[in-house]
């Protein structure tokens, strides 16, 4: 177990190293490095500092010492827009998008696990049939369309629903949250449902997948025939064989949430690290958008390491597998 | 000599009862009549979007067809010059039949190209991954799963940030997150085939190697790519107008269905709900056939499933 976690740990921090090459030749021998960090505004005079703080003077293999010394301490340059640490202006924008990320899974959990039992109980069924027809539009549908039909629909038809930006937030443990305040909630419903919607026919397959594979097992033939009772044979024998996949996608989906957050929170206006990203993009705000490339593959890569430990908890074939060399 | 002839001829005896596999593959993919339609209504898309040069009232290309006084119409307005707008015009008084017939043929190119290309790429590279094995595999494989480690949306976006806007760069873009699909698949194929006895019996016979590879290996690892291709070439369509939503793929001067429905996304809080809804209905349509159709391919082309 122990040598399972080093060795994962060890391939991280190797992909982790690759990401820094990948990003500081990038930056520094295709492009011109001047170009990335000099503003539009910058004259001569904050072009030679920026050559002397980033070193360029010297040899490339010092730069990238440089480069990785400072991005060991989490200094990326400052963003031209914002004037402050770029690292610093996407953590302050980071509460926001976790928030909405985690409202998503919940509302992607409590509605596709039912939804894709009883599909994958009942195939035959009306309902079974409405619901694998309606999974196929979750993946069919354009995301980011479908966050403005429900922009038309349900705050500017019906008005039931505010159409943009995040509302009042209130404090919790130091940090701003729109979960904890009415017209914040209200504010969160769209977007959530927006960003929960790919994801939850995504996870509505995977469990009728799951469910139409276990029902037919020998250990289930033998729960109903010790004379159990249904509820106890499907919600306890079924579905926690069914678990390990579903848990494995889910951990594996909050980072493609976290992705797809960019386009829920350009259309809903949701002032969290996605929208910061096209922002910066559209500005042209370049260490901005390094530093999020470098805390997404940070993110990606704890994402990653996490699933892969619990499963191997979860399941102990992984790590008695022989890594591939 | 003369037995070949004899051959020949009994071949020709029988022709209309022998059951060639393209045949059995049509009859089984019509099971489904669905997939069908889906089939029938994706053929009738290329059509429109291959000639909507002649079958659009307008060339929302032409400055000089379009009226700024007909801007905003609701749908099913009459024109100044007689025609109507089916599904009203724009804010620069485009019809929006047009556009969409346009706009299709737009979105449709970009992700059918850049579909086609990592096909080709990511077949060859899968190829090479699996034949020639040891190391090569190994790293091929390492540079495969942190690609897909990765969301496809982020790879793309950060590229074309760094790219800048424009049609090739959006292709290119839309095949580096997409080549690692077909290497995956034809790789995993690729391995089991070349343990069966044809390769061998090839390796004996000691043709060469990229005989080998591409007239004996390659068409038989072909049936998961295609069914992978067509999710793809659908992931792709819908992976370019997000892009263009987001003002980072297509440039203004090729208004795919993306850059239609960002059009329409400022007039839509002023009640002209149809500029953003019938180019992503359009949209829709397009993924959706294509997703129909690439479940039945994947129900008809897989092995497993004892037909």
């Amino acid at each position: 177990m122990t040598a399972f976690i080093i060795r994962r740990l060890m391939q991280s921090v190797i992909v982790i190293w690759v990401m820094t090459l990948i990003v500081f030749f990038g930056v520094n021998v295709i492009g011109d490095p001047v170009e990335m960090y000099a503003s539009d505004l910058c004259n001569q005079a904050c072009r030679q500092r920026i050559v002397e703080s980033l070193g360029l003077d010297r040899p490339i293999f010092e730069q990238y010492l440089v480069f990785l010394g400072s991005a060991l301490k989490g200094e990326l340059g400052n963003s031209f827009r914002l004037g402050v640490p770029s690292l610093e202006a996407i953590m302050a924008r980071l509460p926001a998008t976790i928030e909405l990320a985690i409202f998503a899974m919940l509302l992607t959990v409590t509605v596709g696990i039912p939804l894709g039992m009883w599909a994958g109980l009942r195939p035959k069924s009306i309902a079974g049939r409405l619901i694998m027809g309606g999974s196929i539009l979750g993946f069919s549908l354009p995301s980011f369309w479908v966050g403005l039909m429900l922009i038309l629909i349900f705050a500017l038809q019906l008005g039931w629903l505010p159409t943009t930006g995040r509302g009042d937030t209130r404090e919790f443990l130091g940090l701003e949250f729109s979960f904890l305040t009415v017209d914040g909630f209200r504010h969160m419903i769209l977007p959530g449902v927006n960003l929960s919607l790919f994801f939850m026919a995504l996870l509505i397959r995977l469990v009728r997948a799951g469910v139409r594979e276990v029902l037919f097992v020998d250990y289930i033939k033998f729960a109903h025939a010790k004379g159990l009772h249904w509820h106890r044979v499907i919600f306890v024998h079924l579905l926690k064989n069914i678990m390990i996949p579903v848990i494995t996608v889910l951990g594996l989906e909050f980072g493609g949430l976290l992705a797809f957050a960019v386009i829920t929170e350009t259309i809903f206006a949701w002032p969290g690290m996605g929208k910061l990203l096209i922002d910066s993009i559209n500005l042209l705000d370049r260490p901005l958008i390094v530093a999020y490339l470098m805390l997404i593959v940070f993110f990606f890569i704890v994402i990653n390491l996490t699933v892969d430990i619990t499963y191997s908890f979860l399941d102990p074939r992984v790590r008695l597998q022989r890594a591939p060399s | 000599m003369t037995a070949t002839v004899e051959a020949v001829e009994t071949v020709e005896d029988v022709p209309a009862r022998v059951e060639t596999p393209f045949r059995r593959f049509v009859m089984e993919y019509s099971e489904s009549k669905v997939a069908v339609a889906a089939f029938f209504g994706f053929v009738a898309i290329v059509f429109i979007a291959l000639f909507a040069n002649w079958i659009t009232p307008q060339n929302p290309h032409d400055l000089m067809q379009i009226d700024i006084l007909d801007n905003l119409l609701p749908p099913g307005s009459e024109a100044l010059v007689g025609y109507t707008y089916v599904l009203g015009t724009d804010g620069q008084g485009r019809d929006m039949l047009s556009a969409i017939f346009f706009g299709l043929r737009i979105s449709i190119f970009v992700g059918v190209a850049s579909g086609l290309a990592a096909f080709v790429i990511g077949m060859f590279v899968g190829l090479i991954s699996a034949y020639a094995g040891g190391r090569v595999d190994a790293f091929i494989m390492r540079v495969v799963d942190l690609q897909l480690g990765f969301p496809t949306i982020l790879i793309a976006l950060v590229l074309l940030a760094a790219l800048g806007q424009g049609v090739d760069k959006v292709i290119f873009a839309l095949i580096v997150v997409q080549w690692a699909y077909y290497a995956r698949t034809v790789r995993g194929t690729a391995l089991v085939e070349r343990r069966r006895e044809y390769v061998e019996s090839a390796e004996c016979l000691a043709l060469g190697r990229f005989r080998i590879i591409l007239k004996h290996l390659l068409p038989n690892c072909l049936p998961p790519l295609i069914v992978i291709g067509t999710v793809q070439v659908a992931h792709s369509i819908a992976l370019e107008a997000s892009l263009s939503f987001l003002g980072v793929g297509l440039p203004p001067t090729e208004p795919s269905l993306g850059l239609l429905i960002a059009n329409g996304r400022e007039y839509m809080f002023g009640g002209h709900y149809w500029i953003s809804v019938y180019p992503g209905i359009a949209l829709l349509i397009v993924i959706g056939a294509i997703n129909l159709m690439g479940d039945q391919l994947r129900d008809v082309l897989n092995p497993r499933l004892n037909r």
